[in-house]
């Protein structure tokens, strides 16, 4: 039976870190994750869970010594945030390279500088090309599924990659909100005993972990990792189904929200989500065909699959919580447009960058973005591909 | 600890393979060989290393030439990637996950580059924590692998690629880090300088002690190379003999605070008789640069007095 309840985001994925108990925690503090190894850590000093917490002396160390426990033998996690993932770059490679299923709740932190504490989605998406694969929350009760979720995907065999469960900082993971928490037995039975084949401990069968290799082996393990990366799409959603035969609350690559007949797509990710859906709600009842296409999963991408599901529409924006700084958009701008030229749907797009470093994203913004799509749609109105949306002029750029 | 026999010790089973592609004359295998004799028989270990020459030449995919389990991750983190090893190991047992008469110690190894400098972060952290493992710095007083840069470990005016001999420079210009005493200060259960001394007692016992001593232990096991310090691989033990005669790299311990010199010459050799060994030095023979040996001496000097203090205390 599921229970109602209230709490944060941070507090939603503590709670799931305590029933899923772990063998090996590492982690430092950054702010907006810092309460995650906090809780953890009074539940380990309450009796209430039993996994091996270490109190690290930074992210590079934490991330470290999360792949030597992975590749010991131990399910092993650690938490994170901004300059903390920032730091700890070159072992997320490092795990994904290993092949190490371990899980990086991450709660998003806009990069420095100017130093600020505030959401957005530089830091992941800053890490989109280590390897691992990314999955994205809304709100508490998704950062509490996904993570749940996290586990059966990561150390099934055709996957076998280290996942990041990204909630945004402050938004989700400082407000609290309504939940629906599953039973311990429940989770623990979902997620199931960690049983590796080859580990560091294995008594009388040694294994060696992390090799130098010349060119006439690297390109393979590469290429090992993208089908990887490529087989994790089935077993996300795999997990996906059973996740919503036990519990539920079904979830997909993304999530469609009153587009099926909808000239208009707001294609999004994140907490801001929830308040382009409320947009969507208000102009619908003026009569305007919007929806909301809101992306789960970032990494496996899936570009086929919203290729096919913005085909019908007149023109969608792209929205950005990030910049790439390369003249034409953020990530999801350039992934979305090449995924839809491939599958050659020649629909309107406009890329807009908003709620940088914690600038609030408001349901005006979102009427605002829908009236210039259908501007451009209807009226054949000429804007830049690459805007800014939310900034303190009144000129947009 | 028991008594300690050489042949008995040196026919022990190797852990570290030959096949390895170590250089002719490199200190740090036969430092690694000895670090690992000191295992019981029955003991597994798991191996941790540092980015450098031992990781990449005994470890080139699909070849190991470790017989235990052994992991490399980067550069600069040996001491968090084995702590994490290490608590993994603690956790399962607790868990019951293994079995329960498995009994694995936990040894890293890294060059000076590793420890001194980019790791010395994460050695601190690990050792401060008081994981229950050995890192085992062999230090050869400069980056090899990349070519003979300069460490902080690498002595006051070494010959490197970093501070070349010119005609406006004498090589390095500051003196090295004296890494076992900063660990010492931890206050870690155990922590030892060693190096290959002819009947290899001295690097077996202090193995020994600091892998089956509980908790954190730290070793500093000099290992000369012979790319880096110019000398003919033959000549390799005299080098390190003479290190510790002239009292450039002093044999002590620190077993739960307490200082002890293991070895004091007889007559304290002049540090020319080491210096004059190696190619890094060879400037410093030049007539003109006697105020450099002079310095150089008085260093050494200053330290041996100062380590003398610790251990008289």
């Amino acid at each position: 039976m599921s229970k109602k309840d209230r709490m944060s985001g941070n507090e939603a994925v503590a709670y799931a870190i305590r029933q899923i108990n772990p063998d090996v925690m590492p982690a430092f503090p950054i702010t907006p994750s810092t309460e995650i190894p906090q809780m953890v850590s009074t539940y380990i000093a309450n009796g209430e869970m039993d996994t091996e917490f270490i109190p690290v002396e930074s992210e590079h160390s934490s991330m470290s010594a999360a792949i030597g426990a992975e590749a010991a033998g131990a399910r092993s996690l650690t938490a994170t945030s901004s300059a903390g993932l920032a730091l700890m770059w070159e072992e997320l490679l490092l795990a994904a390279s290993n092949r190490m299923p371990l899980v990086l709740a991450l709660v998003n932190r806009t990069l420095s500088g100017p130093i600020n504490i505030n959401c957005d989605h530089s830091d992941s998406m800053g890490a989109r090309d280590t390897g691992w694969i990314q999955i994205y929350a809304e709100n508490n009760q998704e950062a509490y599924d996904n993570f749940i979720q996290a586990y059966p995907i990561a150390e099934d065999k055709r996957v076998h990659l280290p996942v990041m469960i990204c909630q945004d900082g402050f938004i989700t993971s400082h407000a609290v909100e309504n939940i629906l928490l599953e039973e311990d037995a429940a989770v623990k039975e979902f997620v199931g005993e960690y049983n590796p084949e080859e580990f560091l401990l294995n008594p009388g069968k040694p294994i060696a972990v992390g090799p130098y290799s010349i060119s006439s082996y690297a390109m393979e393990a590469r290429y090992n990792q993208e089908l990887a990366m490529e087989n994790s799409k089935e077993v996300i959603l795999e997990v996906a189904k059973k996740f919503k035969e036990k519990f539920g609350r079904g979830f997909e690559l993304f999530e469609e929200y009153r587009t099926e007949d909808a000239d208009y797509i707001m294609l999004i990710m994140g907490s801001a989500a929830g308040t382009a859906k409320q947009a969507v709600d208000d102009l619908r009842e003026k009569g305007m065909k919007v929806g909301v296409l809101k992306l789960r999963v970032f990494r496996p991408f899936p570009a086929e699959e919203i290729a096919m599901a913005l085909k019908n529409c007149k023109a969608v924006a792209i929205m950005d919580r990030t910049e790439s700084y390369n003249g034409h958009g953020g990530p999801l701008a350039s992934e979305v447009t090449a995924g839809l030229y491939r599958s050659k749907v020649m629909i309107e797009t406009v890329c807009y960058t908003y709620g940088l470093a914690g600038r609030d994203f408001t349901v005006e913004t979102a009427y605002e973005i829908f009236d210039e799509l259908k501007d451009v749609a209807e009226n054949g109105k000429k804007v830049k591909q690459h805007r800014y949306i939310g900034l303190r002029s009144k000129e947009r750029s | 600890m028991a008594g300690y026999n050489l042949k008995e010790v040196m026919n022990k089973p190797e852990r570290l393979a030959p096949g390895h592609r170590m250089c002719a004359g490199c200190g740090a295998t036969i430092g690694v060989r000895a670090v690992l004799r000191a295992l019981h028989e029955g003991d597994y270990a798991v191996i941790g290393n540092a980015t450098g020459c031992l990781e990449v030449s005994t470890y080139m995919y699909p070849y190991t030439a470790w017989e235990d389990s052994y992991i490399h991750n980067a550069f600069e983190n040996a001491g968090a990637t084995l702590s994490g090893v290490e608590t993994a190991y603690k956790a399962l047992k607790k868990r019951g996950k293994l079995p329960a008469d498995a009994n694995f110690k936990f040894i890293t190894f890294g060059g000076d580059g590793g420890t001194y400098d980019i790791g010395f972060q994460s050695l601190s952290g690990a050792m401060e924590r008081g994981h229950d493992m050995v890192y085992v710095c062999y230090d050869n007083g400069a980056y090899m692998n990349t070519g003979i840069q300069r460490s902080s470990a690498t002595p006051m005016y070494a010959d490197t690629t970093t501070t070349p001999v010119g005609s406006q420079s004498n090589g390095k210009m500051q003196n090295r880090k004296d890494l076992a005493s900063i660990i010492a200060d931890h206050d870690v259960p155990y922590v030892a300088q060693t190096t290959l001394t002819k009947d290899f007692k001295d690097i077996h016992l202090k193995s020994e002690k600091a892998i089956y001593t509980e908790g954190a232990s730290f070793l500093n096991l000099m290992t000369p190379c012979p790319r880096g310090w110019r000398y003919e691989t033959a000549d390799i033990m005299r080098i390190c003999q003479l290190a510790v005669e002239t009292c450039y790299w002093p044999l002590f311990e620190v077993d739960h605070g307490k200082w002890t010199l293991n070895y004091e010459p007889k007559k304290k050799l002049p540090i020319e008789d080491f210096l004059r060994e190696q190619g890094r030095f060879k400037h410093l023979f030049k007539p003109g640069n006697e105020d450099l040996i002079a310095q150089f001496q008085a260093e050494v000097d200053r330290r041996w007095e100062d380590l003398q203090y610790k251990c008289a205390r």
